[in-house]
């Protein structure tokens, strides 16, 4: 089991306050990701969880329990830190271990959970070396399979893959989304990335200075985003947001159409513009285009078989029902 | 980023370096020089380098004349006792310091370090009369406590610099693991720190062994060092250069044999937390 409830946290270091006022519902078996920029919050609220740090005020239960004032071991929650945080004067083995060696679990019993962590992490080959002998990805697995070893209640990642090269990432992404399908335990992730929290997500919670700004499904967010912050956080490449004029048209202060949602042609359309860059990914090609309609380059998703090249012209069209209309306070309309 | 350096340029910096290296090494091999000569050689002008008759006669003398054991063994036991107090109280000291930081810990070690900058003299009279009235004066034990003190911030200090680079997320992690304070202290942390108290240990073993000030002025003989060896062959005779070579030869012996097969950790130690 491994039901998370934050009610009314607050958090703050010194006079600043990192996390206003929090209330959260995490159900179990759940992978929740924590997504926001850079300083928003995501690390220490992860840390309150895990009793890394004391909450300022505020409630946690976990499976019901009030586990406020519980220290970080008896919350029965594993932790994957970005730094893989390995025991580097032991083995593998040893690290792997080391959480059942501190329950005195007995030896039949702690060998059968390593082996077994070692042979779905396939890490059985390393199992005696010292983590400075490993490569990042190997170090990455075994700081998951001392998380497992111990069947906690919840994972909690912090920012696991981050040290990780482009290529090591995606591979390490399907592992624990993989490990999360064979588990069913509740996992809470933590990233600055919105490619990773909208692959890996049951359920994402977007923060934005110690505030929710939004909780959903990955298509929920994709499609209804609550503000203009989610908006343009969630979906890669980025929304185009639009004021002025053109959101004097639709009755919003603001705008906003997805790349993926206006429609190209090389002879007519609403917006004429002249392609500034085009990224070929091969499926598809990116536009960046200079537009007198506009103050900012628009960015479009054409199709990777529409001929076009820097300083092409282009004529752009909105679908108009893949509009998203938002309010003077960036809120969404409708 | 790898610079390109030019071979002349290598070659000059190895010449100078070297040059440098054989100007701080010269008193050193001067006085072993000497403590080879008779005293009329070690007088004799233009100054002989190597080719002179060599004799052992100013060690047998100084057997003769002094107890080198006892001075040796009161060496010992000051720099051993101060090092092992010190380390009791600047291990949770630097350890305090390094995983629970206030906002004043950067000001409390900077003040800890300045009281290494104060003439000791300005504090002798009292210290002195402090040690009458305890009964201290020419004791080991009352050496060892002033030789502890005086090298507490430099102790403090270094074990600080060496703790910092031990990262926080590996102590969290076995907190998470469910380790107590006591298995985070004894089965993660102190593992992870051996080299920093080793070369801690070391550094404050050779300052303690040096120290000339207190172990000259606080002694006579029963706790006399050292250092009070060599002070005994300067004096009332006037100075017999040879013998006198042949004492310091024997007093920093010791020392320079650990130091010399421990250069390694001595360096890394002074330089930790500065190089990164
Ligand atoms: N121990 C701390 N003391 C003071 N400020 C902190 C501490 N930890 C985090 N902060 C501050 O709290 C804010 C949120 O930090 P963090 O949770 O690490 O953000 P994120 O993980 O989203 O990048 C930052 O502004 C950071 O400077
Ligand atoms: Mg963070």
């Amino acid at each position: 089991m491994g039901k998370i409830q934050l009610k009314s946290v607050t958090k703050a270091f010194g006079g600043v306050k990192v996390i206003p006022n929090l209330d959260l519902d995490i159900e179990d078996g759940e992978f929740v990701v924590f997504v926001g920029p850079s300083g928003c919050g995501k690390s220490t609220l992860l840390r309150l969880i895990a009793g890394l740090e004391d909450m300022t005020s505020g409630t946690i239960l976990i499976d019901g329990k009030d586990a406020t004032n519980l220290p970080p071991a008896q919350r029965r929650l594993a932790m994957v830190f970005q730094s893989y945080a390995l025991y580097p004067h032991m083995s593998v083995r040893k690290n792997i271990a080391f959480p059942l060696m501190m329950a005195k679990m007995d030896k039949a019993e702690m060998n059968r959970r390593v082996e077994n962590a070692a042979k779905i992490l396939n890490l059985a080959d390393y199992i005696d070396r010292r983590p400075g002998q490993l490569s990042g990805g190997q170090r990455q697995r075994v700081a998951i399979g001392r998380a497992i070893v111990r069947e906690p209640a919840a994972f909690l990642f912090d920012e696991p893959l981050s040290n990780l090269d482009a290529a090591l990432r995606v591979g390490m992404r399907l592992e624990i989304s993989e490990l999360h399908q064979r588990l069913k335990t509740t996992m809470i992730y933590v990233t600055h990335d919105q490619v990773e929290a909208m692959t890996m997500a049951d359920k994402i919670v977007v923060l934005r200075a110690g505030n929710i700004e939004q909780v959903g499904s990955p298509l929920e967010l994709y499609s209804r985003p609550r503000n203009t912050f989610v908006a343009g956080f969630i979906g890669s490449p980025k929304m185009n947001l639009m004021s002025g004029a053109h959101a004097r048209q639709h009755d919003a202060a603001t705008v906003g159409v997805r790349p993926e949602h206006m429609d190209l042609s090389t002879s007519d359309g609403l917006w004429r513009g002249e392609v500034k860059v085009a990224e070929h990914l091969g499926s598809d090609t990116f536009l960046h285009v200079d537009s007198k309609d506009h103050e900012e380059p628009l960015t479009v998703r054409a199709n990777g078989e529409f001929q076009v090249k820097a300083g092409d012209v282009v004529y752009m069209t909105p679908q108009a029902d893949k509009m998203h209309r938002f309010d003077d306070k960036g809120l969404a309309i409708g | 980023m790898a610079r390109q350096v030019s071979r002349q340029r290598k070659i000059g910096m190895t010449i100078l370096a070297w040059f440098v290296g054989f100007l701080i090494f010269f008193p050193i091999l001067w006085t072993f020089l000497t403590s080879f000569k008779t005293e009329l050689t070690a007088i004799s002008i233009p100054p002989q380098f190597l080719f002179f008759d060599w004799t052992t006669e100013n060690y047998v003398n100084i057997q003769a004349q002094a107890n080198y054991f006892h001075f040796m063994m009161n060496s010992i036991y000051l720099a051993l006792g101060s090092t092992v107090l010190g380390l009791i109280f600047a291990i949770p000291a630097a350890w305090a310091m390094a995983f629970s930081p206030t906002k004043r810990t950067k000001d409390v070690l900077l003040w800890m370090l300045s009281t290494k900058m104060l003439p000791a003299v300005g504090v002798y009279i009292p210290i002195y009369l402090l040690f009458i009235n305890l009964g201290l004066l020419d004791s080991r034990l009352g050496l060892i406590i002033v030789l502890f003190l005086i090298n507490l911030p430099i102790m403090v200090w270094m074990l600080y610099t060496y703790f910092k680079e031990i990262p926080v997320d590996i102590l969290e992690a076995a907190r998470m693991d469910g380790a107590t304070l006591r298995q985070e202290i004894t089965q993660i942390l102190a593992p992870m720190a051996v080299p920093g108290i080793a070369s801690t240990v070391l550094l404050n073993v050779i300052l303690a062994w040096n120290e000339a000030f207190w172990t000259l002025n606080l002694t006579t003989s029963n706790a006399a060092p050292l250092t009070a060896f060599i002070a005994s062959f300067s004096s009332p005779q006037g100075n017999f250069y040879a013998t006198l070579s042949a004492a310091s030869m024997l007093a920093i012996a010791p020392i320079l044999i650990v130091g010399w097969f421990s250069q390694k950790q001595l360096v890394r130690g002074l330089t930790f937390g500065a190089v990164k």
